[in-house]
């Protein structure tokens, strides 16, 4: 198996933790002694660059969170003049106004670097060609995969998002090998790609899908394996650390999390305590190499869990698993924590129905009601409505041993919920609260 | 003996449709548009959704068609009798069935001049078939509806 950067991926545990270390210490320092914000932040904190001294120390520091990126001055937040930026781009404000982040040209090498690697991890080296259908512009998806690939010295379509028979067009002649884009996108496309005549797995190259930007499931993998022939990558990023960073190596067990460049924690969002090995909770990130805009104990809102035994493909880096929800994108249905991609697990468990759907949520009187609307597939429909009824029954029931919630469901027809190029909008929450 | 049979078996349309205004002129729309007569049709109303059941004139292309229009349509096979257009007449047809054991899923039924016409669906379609023409009932030929 082949690895970008050998020394770096394999390198010995303890020999990395050492490196870690190292960056730690000095990330403190550089920021308790140049940076305004971070030495404020420290002293309210009282701790000092000089009670670091293990890496469990960084629990000592104080955590960031997402509104300090908005409400604080970007001068106070920045740490490196406008002669040493080279690029900005900005969150896509899904949950708010937008973040705006920035990068020196270390900060944008250190990003692609961490992309080249975990696309040659999955299997794409380069001889293969890469189409980009991730957004370019402000959005970090697009030119961070871009320059990622590029760094690998893969061949790169920039064919960013929109206009599906071209990308299916390109896709064919260029014998695209890789696709980065939204799981939902990549759905679409084979939908497209059907109606055209075009057989992906017969027609194409295209055997691996670099997926993410928005929650997935096993489910969905597994489905677009066997619609496609494509085998789903999962990748993991956050515009406020860069952008894209890690994605799934070709175990597909988890995605290698940069030590030299990233300090990796989980805790208990509630608590901000440390959890158990292989336990759930946030994702919360240093990243000890950045120039532009440092970030230390980043709370991303993300819930994961972390693997730090040794992978099978011989990289030593930790591997943080699937997210399985968002603390903001969480919904709160009759008290009960709803995560959106558990209701997707369960759709996508029964062959009988389509990969869109949607969640509305109502309140009558003082209850929540939830209605999940979801695709019946040509294939589910039979001419007998008590079949149909025992079908709406069943996806009921599933949906109640998962979530422990009462759900509304309603089949529609195929092709007549929301397609989505970007994030997918699943969530429809029309309470007034 | 098994072809015989086989005349009296009506490719019905079966279209799963969303209730939301519109989806019967969709369907008509296309109908009309490609020259194809609606000889019969129902509706059925599920929770949130409809089943729209209906013979035409040229099946094979009707859901060529359809599919085209995205629409979710398959094949059932009905059966279609000659009632006599007077009182009593359903109930001559219904109490040979019943006498048989055969149940009728679903039904429905047009004036066709002489007489009028029973459209049934039942699970076991060619005992249904049997028992229907020992009793002297008359069954529609399915290529009578070209």
């Amino acid at each position: 198996m082949s690895c970008w950067n050998p020394k770096v991926e394999m390198m010995p545990g303890d020999e990395l933790r050492g490196l870690q270390l190292k960056l730690l210490k000095s990330l403190v320092y550089r920021l308790y002694s140049f940076s305004p914000f971070y030495r404020e932040r420290m002293d309210a904190a009282h701790v000092s660059p000089d009670d670091i001294k293990t890496l469990d120390d960084v629990e000592k520091l104080p955590f960031m969170v997402k509104g300090d990126l908005r409400d604080i001055p970007m001068e106070r937040l920045f740490t490196a003049s406008n002669r040493e930026l080279v690029r900005y781009h900005a969150s896509s404000g899904t949950t708010g106004k937008p973040t705006i982040v920035g990068y020196t040209k270390h900060d944008v090498d250190n990003w692609s670097e961490s992309i080249a690697r975990g696309l040659m991890s999955c299997g794409i080296t380069q001889d293969d060609t890469v189409q980009v259908a991730y957004t370019y512009g402000l959005f970090t998806g697009g030119l961070g995969l871009h320059y990622g690939a590029e760094r690998l010295g893969a061949t790169v379509v920039p064919s960013s998002t929109g206009n599906s028979e071209r990308q299916l067009d390109l896709i064919k002649t260029l014998n695209v090998k890789a696709i980065a884009c939204t799981p939902s996108y990549l759905m679409h496309l084979g939908e497209v790609a059907a109606k055209m005549g075009i057989d992906i797995r017969k027609d194409t190259k295209l055997r691996i899908g670099v997926l993410g930007a928005e929650p997935w499931s096993d489910g969905m993998r597994d489905r677009i394996f066997e619609s496609l022939g494509v085998r789903g990558i999962n990748i993991y990023g956050t515009s406020e650390l860069s952008g894209p960073l890690w994605c799934e190596c070709e175990r597909q067990n988890g995605m290698h999390v940069w030590s030299d460049l990233a300090l990796v924690e989980i805790v208990d969002p509630k608590t901000g305590k440390k959890v158990g090995p292989g336990e759930k909770g946030e994702l919360v990130i240093t990243m000890l190499q950045k120039e532009a805009l440092p970030i230390i104990r980043y709370r991303t809102g993300d819930i994961t869990t972390m693997d730090e035994t040794p992978c099978a493909c011989g990289r030593t880096h930790p591997r943080i698993g699937r997210i399985s929800g968002r603390s903001d994108d969480m919904l709160i249905i009759r008290g009960i924590n709803v995560f959106p991609s558990q209701i997707e697990y369960v759709l996508l468990s029964m062959p009988q129905l389509g990969n869109e759907f949607q969640i509305i949520v109502e309140r009558t009187g003082a209850l929540d009601e939830m209605t999940v609307k979801v695709e019946l597939k040509p294939e589910g429909f039979v001419d007998d409505m008590a079949k149909i009824e025992v079908l709406r029954d069943k996806i009921a029931s599933k949906l109640r041993t998962t979530l422990m919630v009462n759900a509304c469901i309603e089949l529609v027809e195929p092709g007549s919920l929301p397609r989505f190029e970007g994030k997918a909008k699943r969530v429809i929450d029309n309470r007034r609260l | 003996m098994a072809d015989d049979l086989d005349r009296y078996k009506i490719k019905q349309l079966s279209i799963f449709s969303e209730n939301r205004p519109g989806r019967l002129m969709d369907f008509s729309k296309a109908m009309g548009e490609e020259n194809i007569n609606i000889l019969a049709f129902s509706i059925a109303e599920g929770a949130g959704y409809g089943v729209i059941r209906a013979f035409v004139s040229d099946p094979e292309k009707a859901l060529r068609r359809l599919q085209e229009h995205g629409f979710v349509v398959r094949y059932t096979d009905v059966i279609a009798i000659h009632m006599a257009d007077k009182p009593g007449g359903l109930y001559d047809l219904t109490k040979v069935l019943k006498e048989a054991g055969i149940n009728i899923e679903y039904a429905y039924a047009y004036r066709n001049e002489p007489g009028a016409i029973l459209v049934i669906r039942v699970e076991d379609i060619e005992r249904a078939i049997s028992t229907i023409k020992a009793s002297g009932a008359k069954l529609l030929d399915a290529s009578s509806f070209k």
